[in-house]
């Protein structure tokens, strides 16, 4: 049939134009974006605070210093490592490390469900258009990069800024003379990767499932 | 107007099947109960042709509207898009179909709400290729067509529902489609923002020659219409042609 060979197959679209969508798509629904961004944020920060905190203690007291230790003291924190007051700060500190990783969990993992099952009817429609399943999960893979770096980034920097505060105004500027800057760089950049690994898993999973989906089933899928 | 191009196609008769389908079935399982929305539909449209689909609710015109556009697929039997049969297609050849062979037109228009009439517009023209540029310039003269070029930048939001489906039309046109699919485009508007709709769809059924299928309760579709399938309980009840529809036609709009 003459008609036969006018079926032709879709064209593949450049990760330019994808980068380029899906940039655009968090920028126009900025502040929908901003309040999914907020909560990575937050559970980055909460995170981060934990972590940091944690740390900025532990550098005053391996500093050995009487002056601080009083101080230290004072705040009731037990400098003797082997006391068992210290040992259940200690187990104390891990089970929070724990949940404040499940807080963070939970919390990611929630904003970005949200923000891509909302939209479950956009990608029904734009398979409709001719949309490849694989174009929109780029789509929704790189819109999760972008919001979750950003937001771990500053869920980082805003957790470690406030924990820092905080510590200040108990033990004074003295512990920026004491504080293990690789160790607290090492948790932030732990912090950042399970932020954005959370993130993207959080956002693609929904996505790939609607996108794999005929174009009415993901039009009629109610959250 | 971009859509007189299409020239290529029409070598064989005036007369071409631009869609058929076979014996099509669709079950949908919910847990034990199996509900049988298409019990063996055989319809042929042809080319240039404006069908109205008609029928009572939950006789079964979106599932079918479903299965012709690619959308869902039929349970048993077979649909033919200018004689390819749509179930032997690969996932990029379907959503070369839906781009660049069918235009869709919804009742409830699904634009993308955070989009521009014009990037509404646009999306289609960017799956199938066009450079930005290209597909800002073919989506203005589009929407200038359908009655809306002082509102290219307006946000579905801001417009109203009539001119929400002015954009879905302007929409499915993006890509030059042979088939435009409309499932009760006219159901969520009043009688005379309907009117318009369906007129405006007429009037580029005739001048661009495209196939137009539309599913309706909307007997003010019934004058345009080439011809009326009646389906009924997941069947075709009856085809009405032009000649004897002249007669119903006149019978109906004086009931109204
Ligand atoms: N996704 C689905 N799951 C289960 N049943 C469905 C589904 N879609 C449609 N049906 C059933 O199939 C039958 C036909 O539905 P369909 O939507 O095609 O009717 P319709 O003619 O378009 O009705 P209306 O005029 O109200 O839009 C109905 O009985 C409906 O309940
Ligand atoms: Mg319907």
């Amino acid at each position: 049939m003459a008609d036969q060979h006018e079926l032709k197959t879709q064209i593949t679209l450049p990760l330019s134009k994808a980068v380029e969508i899906s940039f655009n798509s968090v920028k126009i629904r900025f502040g929908r974006s901003l309040i999914t961004v907020s909560g990575i944020v937050l559970a980055i920060a909460f995170l981060m605070s934990i972590w940091a905190g944690n740390a900025i203690v532990e550098g005053l007291i391996s500093a050995g210093d009487p002056k601080i230790n009083l101080v230290l003291q004072q705040k009731g924190v037990e400098i003797d490592p082997d006391s068992t007051a210290a040992r259940q700060k200690q187990s104390k500190d891990a089970w929070l490390a724990v949940l404040s990783l499940l807080v963070c969990l939970v919390g990611i993992a929630n904003a970005m469900l949200m923000s891509v099952t909302e939209r479950f009817r956009e990608i029904g429609t734009m398979k409709c258009m001719g949309a490849l399943d694989g174009f929109i999960i780029k789509l929704f893979i790189l819109e999760s990069t972008f919001m979750g770096i950003a937001g771990t980034i500053i869920g980082v920097i805003v957790g470690f800024v406030l924990t820092s505060l905080l510590n200040m105004s108990s033990f004074g500027a003295i512990i920026f003379d004491h504080i293990p800057l690789s160790q607290i760089l090492g948790d932030g950049l732990w912090a950042i990767a399970i932020g954005s690994v959370l993130s993207l898993i959080g956002g693609i999973l929904p996505a790939y499932r609607a996108a794999k989906m005929e174009p009415v089933d993901a039009m009629s899928l109610e959250v | 107007m971009a859509m007189e191009e299409k020239t290529e196609t029409t070598v064989e008769t005036e007369a071409a099947t631009v869609v058929r389908t076979q014996d099509v079935k669709k079950v949908y399982v919910m847990g034990e109960e199996q509900i049988h929305a298409l019990r063996g539909v055989d319809l042929e449209v042809t080319q240039g042709e404006y069908l109205s689909i008609m029928g009572p609710s939950g006789s079964g015109k979106s599932t079918l509207f479903n299965m012709v556009g690619g959308l869902d697929k039929p349970t048993e039997g077979k649909v033919y898009i200018d004689d390819v049969d749509v179930a032997q297609l690969d996932a990029y050849e379907l959503a070369w179909l839906r781009c660049r062979k069918i235009g869709y037109i919804f009742q409830s228009y699904n634009l993308i709400p955070v989009m521009t009439a014009l990037e509404n517009v646009t999306l289609p023209m960017v799956f199938a290729g066009l450079t930005s540029d290209e597909a800002r310039d073919k989506g203005v003269e589009l929407l200038t067509q359908v009655g809306l070029g002082e509102r290219v930048m307006h946000k579905p939001f801001e417009l109203s529902g009539g001119q929400q489906q002015r954009v879905a039309v302007a929409r499915a046109f993006a890509n030059d489609p042979a088939i435009i699919l409309a499932d009760e485009p006219t159901g969520n508007l009043d009688l005379n923002t309907g009117r318009e709709i369906i007129e405006l769809l007429r009037q580029m059924n005739t001048e661009s020659g495209v196939t137009v299928i539309s599913a309706t309760h909307d007997h003010k579709m019934l004058s345009v219409s080439d011809r009326v399938v009646w389906v009924r309980d997941g069947r075709v009840d009856r085809v009405i042609d032009r000649d004897e529809l002249k007669i119903e036609v006149g019978t109906i709009d004086g009931h109204e």
